[in-house]
């Protein structure tokens, strides 16, 4: 395994399919896997960051507070979409 | 799955009319139809029942009578109290300061603000949906602050705000503090903490198309509307008559029966915020669970659609609403719960309203607890969370 963590791709969707997307992807992953999932629905912001909380997954590095703070190549809007948004979480330890 | 009985659960912002406000209603608009400006005996019937309205009202919003005007809507008071109060004050500087949490018509007079140069200071909340009454402090020492709001409650969450001591932290910087007790007013206390009082009559059961607002004497306040001598200029063409009434009348009988619609509010949402999680897997109740409004309550469930889970609960007879991304025309979710950082998606948000038959609305409570567990496994189902 080389390349950073699994990449989990949900843009375009939109609430609640990133969180469910993502749910299934790790769902046969072990615990302590890290996972990175790409989104580009706001509402992705806090909803990711919940589905952590509420699985006991801990949120490794939550995406900028501001498009600012994105870099180039991810803080481009796709049409009729907001920036993409990087998510990167180590899963619980047990079941997953 | 249609069901003859409905359960309005939606009544947060938009009561039913309670039956005291119908009566009077009709009554008024036998008797208060006419121009209360007018010098003739049907303008001065209409007068006398606006100045009891008017009268009823502040007392029990404990405000002097000649504080109170009505207005056209809840939001039309608080972009007034919002706007006037910065016009008066805006020797003292260009900053409005609110909670992140505020009614969105009080965070829309900030933006309109801010289009025309002035600034707007939000403050964060806590997982509760609270503000941090030390950093509010803070934040009004700073230079340049004209206008503070703070909510008393939140309408979508139930947490009551600690406005007791943001008016002491207001009086200390010398800033006048605009109270919106929209979403509390008719269901819990009003404390006297407040520069600028906005109430909201639909809230309470009164009649749609009214809203009240109270500036306190001495508070330097400039209608932000064109002149007209309705309303003291802060409601341009006046409010209607028998509309104020009604809510008056409403006002008076909630008030009267408060204490008993209360605690059986207060009963029912307990048990439905205990029940809820037990019955229905990953679902994230949000907002205190004590220090809150008595009829309110929001859940989030993880893998539902917001917009299908109302659908499939107005199905089953039950009016919620929901503060997910999917039911408002954009796609940002409520701004209460982004905010508060707690799961936006799946969202349901239940308001009981007062004054329903003895043993209905906890009835319904039961009813409601059997028909979610389902609900919420359709939806799942629908987009494939059923399998997580």
């Amino acid at each position: 395994m080389t390349g950073g963590p699994l990449e989990v791709d949900a843009r375009g969707q939109r609430c609640p399919l990133p969180v469910i997307t993502l749910a299934l992807a790790v769902r046969d992953l072990p615990g302590g896997s890290e996972v990175a999932l790409l989104a580009t629905d706001p509402a992705t912001r806090y909803d990711i960051p919940a589905w952590c909380r509420m699985r006991g997954h801990e949120l490794v590095s939550p995406p900028p507070a501001t498009i600012k703070e994105l870099p180039d190549d991810q803080g481009t809007p796709e049409p009729g979409e907001g920036p993409v948004l990087r998510f990167v979480v180590r899963l619980a330890p047990g079941v997953p | 799955m249609a069901n003859s009985r409905r359960a309005y659960w939606d009544a947060g912002s938009a009561a039913p009319l309670h039956p005291v406000g119908r009566t009077a209603l009709l009554a008024a608009l036998d008797d208060g139809w006419a121009d209360p400006r007018r010098l003739h005996h049907e303008g001065r019937r209409a007068a006398l029942l606006l100045s009891g309205a008017r009268e009823s009202v502040a007392g029990l919003l404990g405000a002097r009578t000649e504080e109170v005007t009505f207005a056209p809507s809840a939001t039309q008071a608080l972009h007034t109290a919002v706007l006037g109060t910065l016009a008066g004050r805006r020797r003292a500087g260009p900053v409005l300061v609110a909670s992140a949490v505020e009614h969105s018509a009080v965070l829309g007079a900030g933006r309109h603000h801010e289009a025309r140069g002035g600034e707007t200071a939000l403050l964060d909340v806590d997982r509760l949906g609270r503000v941090d009454v030390d950093r509010l402090a803070a934040t009004l020492r700073r230079p340049g602050v004209a206008a503070a709001a703070l909510q008393l409650a939140n309408g979508e969450v139930g947490t009551v705000q600690p406005v007791g001591a943001a008016y002491a932290a207001a009086r200390e910087s010398g800033v006048p503090l605009i109270v919106d007790s929209g979403a509390a007013a008719g269901h819990i206390d009003l404390p006297g903490s407040w520069d600028l009082l906005v109430a909201d009559p639909h809230a309470w059961g009164g009649p749609p198309g009214v809203g009240i607002l109270a500036v306190r004497a001495g508070v330097r306040f400039s209608s932000p509307w064109p002149e007209d001598e309705a309303e003291l200029g802060r409601a341009p063409g006046g409010v209607s008559v028998p509309l104020a009434l009604a809510s008056a009348a409403v006002l008076v009988e909630v008030s009267r029966t408060r204490a008993a619609s209360d605690a059986r509010r207060r009963a029912l949402i307990d048990r439905l915020r205990a029940a809820v999680p037990t019955l229905v897997p990953d679902v994230e109740v949000v907002g205190d669970p004590a220090d809150r409004l008595p009829h309110v309550l929001t859940f989030s469930c993880l893998f539902a659609d917001g917009e299908a889970l109302v659908a499939e609960l107005d199905r089953a007879g039950f009016a919620v609403g929901s503060g997910s991304a999917c039911t408002a025309s954009t796609l940002e979710p409520s701004h209460v719960l982004a905010a508060m950082g707690v799961l936006t998606g799946g969202n349901v948000r239940i308001a009981l309203p007062s004054g329903c038959p003895e043993g209905a609305l906890e009835a319904d409570v039961e009813r409601f607890l059997t028909v979610l567990p389902e609900a919420v496994g359709r939806v799942r189902a629908m987009l494939g969370g059923d399998a997580l």
